[in-house]
């Protein structure tokens, strides 16, 4: 549930420094406490470390992702992103996974239907490599979420340039003007 | 095939019923809350028994248990804690995530209902009155046979005029949306928008849209054929609602379309997306094709039914992902005194006091009012609610599009406020009569 005012200003920058643990204020979700919303939107900075001799097969997800979204482009978009960032880097030889989002959907929701659509295209997901990775994800909501919940590491501060614009604001944005360009050549 | 037999009627079946009683109970000890029980599963209908008198019958009996009731009729620790955690936790635990806040909030609810001592609830709905008044002695009889059980409180329906059909005290027609579920025995009425969801997603047991039933609570015999029920009683501010239409409305047509809005259906029960100019009741009363529509190719800007109308909210159809996990099952009625067109708001409080029945509270139920309900955000809306039953504190507006222009109302009041809930367990026969024989 987004409790956000709607009057938020797009044309001036902002940036909020988040308090140790992530949260501004106590607020309930129905997953456990509400990660907020900051000029730069919903999101997580989910690490773990990988199961070890996993490194070859999460890289070659990569390449499995691709594929997915070039032959279905809407695949993610109930997910309703602006980025994924997926990163592997090593702490004295051990490899950690990032997985960086950010989205207009709040922390709860990602989640659930992340599971629903990992199930639904039958991707086993990179986190299937990760240590700790409930077994039984697909069947598991609670479990999954608790996971990804134990794994994220809050931003102490985010920026955003256009602050609080969601991805469809921005589609709309971009498709208003292209639709001007087309009016404006059928004006010639 | 779902065990018919098993499994309470008021999931799968609607009683032709025109009033109700709901009785709220405690359980002081065990032994009283089990005598209880065994006397009251003895009058629940199972779907098959109900089916196959429902023209005979004048009344129809439902059990609900919380988890503090479980917990009070001598359920073992480690069974309670293989439930859900917001069933254990309850409806008034949960407030802050259902959008229950402010007027809303459980310290403002009616008749104790945010009682941790709430155990369970008996659900009567009968033909008439008389039958009812007879539930009632009758069940008043039982409970004094049974040391330490009390009734905390309890509510009458009442079908509002006119009765030739079902609506509620704002006049929109109810009970048009009905999930089809496989193995059910019932023909869904209406056409391709709407394929049978496996039982599992109302029913405990059977598989679900993900797959074979998994991580359910223990003992199997308590869970199997059983359900959950979210209960709402919601006062309806029928005065407020009224001098709202006619603010914004200056013809009774105008007035009409402006509450059709709200709703995204005519109060006739036609829906905007197939009657978007003009009301067509005979259409409204068509279950074959009152539910025949979608709105992504049909309404994808919301010219016919705005995109925070409250049926766009609580059924997006094919406007939101995995729909199929997120269906429920609505049983109910109304309260309260009619408030006859013409006159004046009384102050009595008259609402509806329903039942969302589904299998999983957090991913159903409380999805719905979480995400579809409250967000001022759904459909980039920014700044709405759900219009007739979001929290509205006078704040939120509610914005109709229109061609060149979309209409904004702001400051939209409130048209009901929450005045009481809980969660409950909905137990199959053979649970209730494991429970009433439980061992301590």
């Amino acid at each position: 549930m987004s409790d956000m005012p709607e009057k938020k200003d797009w044309t001036k920058p902002a940036a909020m420094a988040i308090p140790k643990g992530g949260f501004l204020k106590k607020e309930e979700g129905r997953y456990g406490q509400i990660y907020p919303k900051s000029p730069a939107c919903y999101g997580f900075t989910i690490i773990a470390r990988i199961k070890p001799g996993s490194e070859d097969v999460i890289r070659q997800y990569g390449k499995t992702i691709e594929e997915t979204i070039a032959g279905l482009p809407d695949a993610l978009a109930v997910l309703k992103l602006h980025y994924l960032r997926w990163v592997l880097f090593d702490i004295k030889g051990d490899v950690y996974f990032m997985y960086q989002g950010i989205f207009d959907t709040d922390f709860d929701k990602y989640t659930e239907d992340a599971v629903a659509l990992f199930s639904k295209y039958g991707l086993t997901t990179v986190f299937e490599n990760l240590e700790g990775f409930p077994a039984d994800w697909k069947t598991n909501t609670p479990a999954f979420v608790k996971f990804v919940r134990e794994h994220q590491r809050p931003s102490f501060l985010e920026y955003g340039e256009y602050p609080y614009v969601s991805a469809e604001e921005i589609k709309k944005a971009l498709k208003l003007k292209d639709a001007f360009s087309k009016m404006l050549d059928q004006m010639q | 095939m779902l065990e018919l037999e098993d499994i309470q009627y008021i999931i799968l079946t609607r009683a032709p019923a025109l009033v109700g009683r709901y009785e709220f109970l405690t359980f002081r000890n065990p032994e009283g809350g089990k005598a209880w029980l065994a006397g009251i599963s003895e009058r629940v209908q199972s779907v098959e028994k109900a089916r196959a008198s429902l023209d005979k019958d004048n009344r129809w009996v439902s059990v609900g248990l919380t988890w503090n009731g479980l917990r009070a009729l001598g359920i073992d620790e480690e069974s309670l804690a293989t439930f859900p955690e917001e069933f254990k936790q309850g409806m008034v635990a949960r407030s802050e995530i259902l959008g229950d806040t402010g007027k809303n909030h459980p310290d403002n609810w009616r008749d104790d209902m945010a009682n941790p001592n709430l155990h369970g609830i008996v659900i009567f709905f009968a033909r008439d009155a008389g039958e009812r008044d007879r539930a009632k002695l009758e069940h008043q009889k039982l409970v004094a046979q049974c040391k330490g059980v009390e009734i905390i409180s309890g509510l009458d329906l009442d079908a509002t005029p006119p009765l030739e059909y079902s609506h509620d005290h704002f006049g929109y027609r109810d009970r048009l949306s009905e999930p089809a579920i496989e193995g059910s025995g019932v023909k869904p009425a209406q056409a391709s928008s709407d394929i049978p969801l496996k039982a599992g997603e109302f029913i405990l047991g059977y598989p679900d849209e993900a797959g074979p039933p998994s991580n359910l609570p223990q003992p199997d015999v308590l869970i199997r054929n059983g359900s959950y029920a979210a209960y709402r009683r919601l006062q309806e501010h029928v005065g407020a609602f009224r001098e709202f239409l006619c603010q914004n409305g200056s013809t009774p047509e105008e007035q009409e379309l402006i509450a059709a809005k709200l709703m995204g259906r005519w109060r006739s029960g036609a829906p905007l997306v197939l009657a978007p100019e003009k009301d067509d009741p005979e259409l409204g009363g068509d279950p074959q094709r009152t539910n025949n529509f979608n709105y992504k190719e049909i309404d994808p800007h919301g010219y016919a039914a705005p995109l925070g109308s409250h049926i766009r909210r609580m059924n997006p159809r094919d406007t939101a992902a995995n729909m199929n996990r997120h269906r429920m099952v609505r049983r109910g009625g109304t309260y309260g005194p009619y408030l006859p067109s013409d006159a004046p708001e009384d102050g009595v409080e008259r609402g509806i006091a329903a039942f969302v029945i589904c299998a999983s509270l957090v991913r159903q139920f409380e999805f719905a009012q979480n995400v579809w309900v409250n967000d001022r955000n759904f459909h980039e809306l920014g700044n709405e609610r759900d219009p007739i039953i979001g929290n509205q504190d006078g704040t939120l507006e509610f914005k109709i599009p229109n061609r060149p222009i979309r209409k904004k109302i702001t400051g939209l009041p409130a048209f009901t406020t929450l005045r009481g809930g809980a969660y409950f367990f909905l137990p199959g026969l053979n649970a209730l009569r494991y429970l009433a024989s439980l061992r301590q």
